[in-house]
């Protein structure tokens, strides 16, 4: 074990994981945070928080972190290196396992033009595999990236993102390859909408061995209406909505559109866990996580195994 | 060469507008190339700035040159003689040719006229984009000679971001995804396999981060 | 054809209105002219290709800075029409000095004036190149 991450416990012993996200409110109230976490706390294995997603400030992953951490869940530090320079990483680096956060999700991060600070300078000192070099670097190696040693490794399940959607196709098993020569251990991918396009994928993936060095999980989404999926189709770059489930969400009634949704949800479940070299998968229900129980138990994923 | 862009003419009327005697200075270097700084441009601005004070009844008197260069400090000295006759200088140079004219004549106010926007190249007539941002280590021979560092959004030294869509970048549909045209690039060249090397972390005390910069080449000081 | 045409344009004749620059423009509103048009061969039919495109880019380049600089940028405009349509010259210029006569005399005249007490209508001046 590289960390006392449930996460990683749960996936070294070959069980198939499922974690979720909660994103931070927009306001200092740690009721927020408790609420979306309580509802989903029994459902998973670890809570992701995002990092000021999209652009768009909001509480910190890191105090968000500890807010669930304190309900006994185990959280994964989302972080981002668009605002933050190699200086203020490892600091928070330090300040996150002496907080007993174990698990860090290393992200590159939306640019800044999304969010509601267009006019910000952005940092970038690094990308999301100097993030995890750095990482694996101060947990193994106790050095800081200036070469000077750490009292007291942080010691982290290293986890960093991949979107099998983006361009171009082919690089992108190469990118996924380098962030496992850089470290990571899982992988949380873009949302799956596209599942043969997906399987292409894995296929690439298994081709190169890399599912047999890393976790993949494979990432879910739930549409709430036709008009998310078609905004997701049009207006989120990367994000790939294949125009049979935009047909499918069109041909039932708008009141049964997010059952319908929750419904592709639950069978995409169904259909990664057959898939070779994925171990898991990522339930982000955006400003919708009442709905993890319910896809979570429909998917036969509960109870969740325990952990000592 | 550098890119400019001349700026609203009210934001230079604004600052002209206690002067009743001023110098349009134009520079023969990047920006006339780049139609933003030149002679031509000189006697533009001078034009409608002269028209804008008549219309409203505040004449201004514009003595209109143009440099070979204003980064260059003998250019600078053939304007000296007459410099302080006037109120203030506008000068549509780069940033460094106002900054060298604002150091070299020191009793007269230097305005810039333009805005300088980048290195860049002529795309086509009338198009100009962006190529270099002076980092001080040049990599574009990892790179298949584009670069990650000025051609990325987020300037990302190890491949496309996830959202990279259809050749294009996530921050404008318009602009080009910098890591599309280096795989695109190597793959012409039979060399992707120079993708999967990690390019390590930057170090970025060459570029402005270590403030400042230098260059001192002692076989040509005198 | 013997068409009369308003007597208060003055044309000022170049090979091709590609030759016509931002300058001129502006420098004929600095000799005073209430308002400019530049009458170019039909698009299409430019001898030189896309000379009359180029003026037409010009012109509304032109005219963007007008407006910044309180000229007005409607006191200049572009017009495409062949050497055969006489009758289409003659109610272009009498179409643009009509509009030229309800924005009035360029501003810089009228501030001019204005020091010189405005007496007498002034003579409204209009260029075509």
């Amino acid at each position: 074990m590289t960390s006392d991450s449930r996460l990683e416990k749960i996936l070294s012993r070959g069980d198939f994981a499922v974690t979720s996200e909660c994103g931070p409110p927009r306001g200092a109230d740690p009721e927020v945070i408790q609420k979306k976490g309580a509802l989903i706390k029994d459902s998973v294995d670890a809570i992701n928080v995002t990092d000021n997603q999209t652009s768009v400030v909001r509480m910190s992953s890191f105090s968000s972190c500890v807010i669930l951490k304190q309900m006994g869940i185990n959280p994964v530090l989302q972080m981002v290196t668009r605002d933050r320079n190699r200086i203020a990483i490892q600091s928070d680096i330090l300040g996150a396992a002496a907080l007993g956060i174990n698990n860090i999700l290393c992200l590159s991060g939306d640019h800044q033009k999304f969010g509601d600070h267009g006019k910000a300078k952005n940092v970038y000192d690094l990308d999301s595999i100097h993030l995890i070099q750095t990482v694996k670097q101060m947990r193994d190696e106790g050095k800081f990236l200036g070469g000077d040693d750490i009292k007291g490794k942080p010691r982290f399940f290293i986890g960093a993102a991949a979107n099998p959607f983006a361009d171009p196709f082919e690089f992108r098993v190469v990118r996924l390859a380098k962030k496992v020569a850089a470290g990571a251990q899982f992988i949380q991918t873009q949302c799956i909408y596209n599942l043969d396009r997906f399987k292409q994928w894995m296929q690439l993936v298994r081709d190169r061995g890399l599912h047999e060095k890393v976790h993949i999980l494979g990432g879910v989404t739930p549409m709430k209406s036709l008009g998310m999926a078609n905004y997701m189709k049009k207006m989120v770059p990367g994000m790939d909505v294949p125009d049979n489930l935009i047909a499918r969400l069109k041909g039932v009634p708008k009141e049964k559109q997010a059952d319908e949704g929750i419904k592709i949800s639950v069978e995409t479940i169904q259909q990664l866990r057959e898939i070779k070299g994925v171990h898991g998968v990522h339930i982000m229900a955006i400003e919708w996580e009442e709905m993890v129980p319910g896809i979570t138990q429909e998917a036969g994923l509960l109870p969740r195994p325990k952990v000592e | 060469m550098i890119i400019g862009k001349g700026k609203p003419i009210k934001n230079i009327l604004a600052m002209i507008e206690n002067c009743s005697k001023i110098i349009v200075a134009g520079c023969r270097g990047c920006v006339t190339v780049c139609s933003a700084g030149g002679e031509k441009e000189v006697g533009i601005l001078s034009a409608a700035l002269s028209l804008a004070r008549e219309t409203d009844g505040k004449p201004i008197e514009i003595k209109e040159v143009t440099l070979e260069r204003q980064c260059d400090p003998e250019y600078l000295e053939t304007i000296r003689s007459f410099v302080d006759e006037y109120e203030a200088v506008v000068s549509i140079a780069c940033g460094a040719g106002v900054q060298f004219m604002a150091e070299k004549f020191r009793k007269i106010p230097m305005y810039p006229g333009i805005d300088t926007n980048f290195i860049g190249v002529t795309e086509t007539q009338g198009v100009w984009t962006e190529r270099c941002q002076a980092c001080g280590d040049c990599k574009l021979h990892i790179t298949g000679g584009i670069c990650p560092i000025s051609r990325c959004a987020k300037s990302l030294l190890n491949g496309p971001c996830g959202g990279s869509s259809k050749g294009k970048c996530e921050v404008n549909p318009e602009v080009d995804c910098g890591w599309q045209l280096i795989y695109d690039r190597l793959k012409e060249l039979g060399k992707l396999d120079q993708l999967e090397i990690i390019i390590p972390i930057n170090d970025w005390s060459t570029g402005r981060d270590g403030g400042p910069r230098k260059i001192i080449r002692e076989d040509l000081t005198l | 054809m013997r068409l009369s045409y308003p007597p208060n344009i003055k044309i000022i004749q170049v090979p091709c209105t590609g030759k016509v620059d931002v300058l001129y423009l502006l420098k004929s509103f600095q000799r005073g002219a209430d308002g400019v048009y530049v009458a170019g061969c039909m698009e299409g039919d430019c001898h030189y290709l896309t000379g009359n495109l180029r003026a037409r880019k010009r012109v509304e380049f032109t005219k963007k800075i007008l407006d910044e600089i309180g000229i007005g940028g409607e006191r200049l405009e572009m017009y495409n029409m062949s050497a055969a349509q006489g009758p289409r010259f003659v109610e272009i210029a009498k179409e643009m000095t009509e509009r030229i006569k309800k924005l009035g005399p360029n501003p810089i005249k009228r501030v001019a004036s204005a020091a010189l007490e405005y007496s007498a209508t002034p003579e409204k001046k209009e260029c075509v190149v």
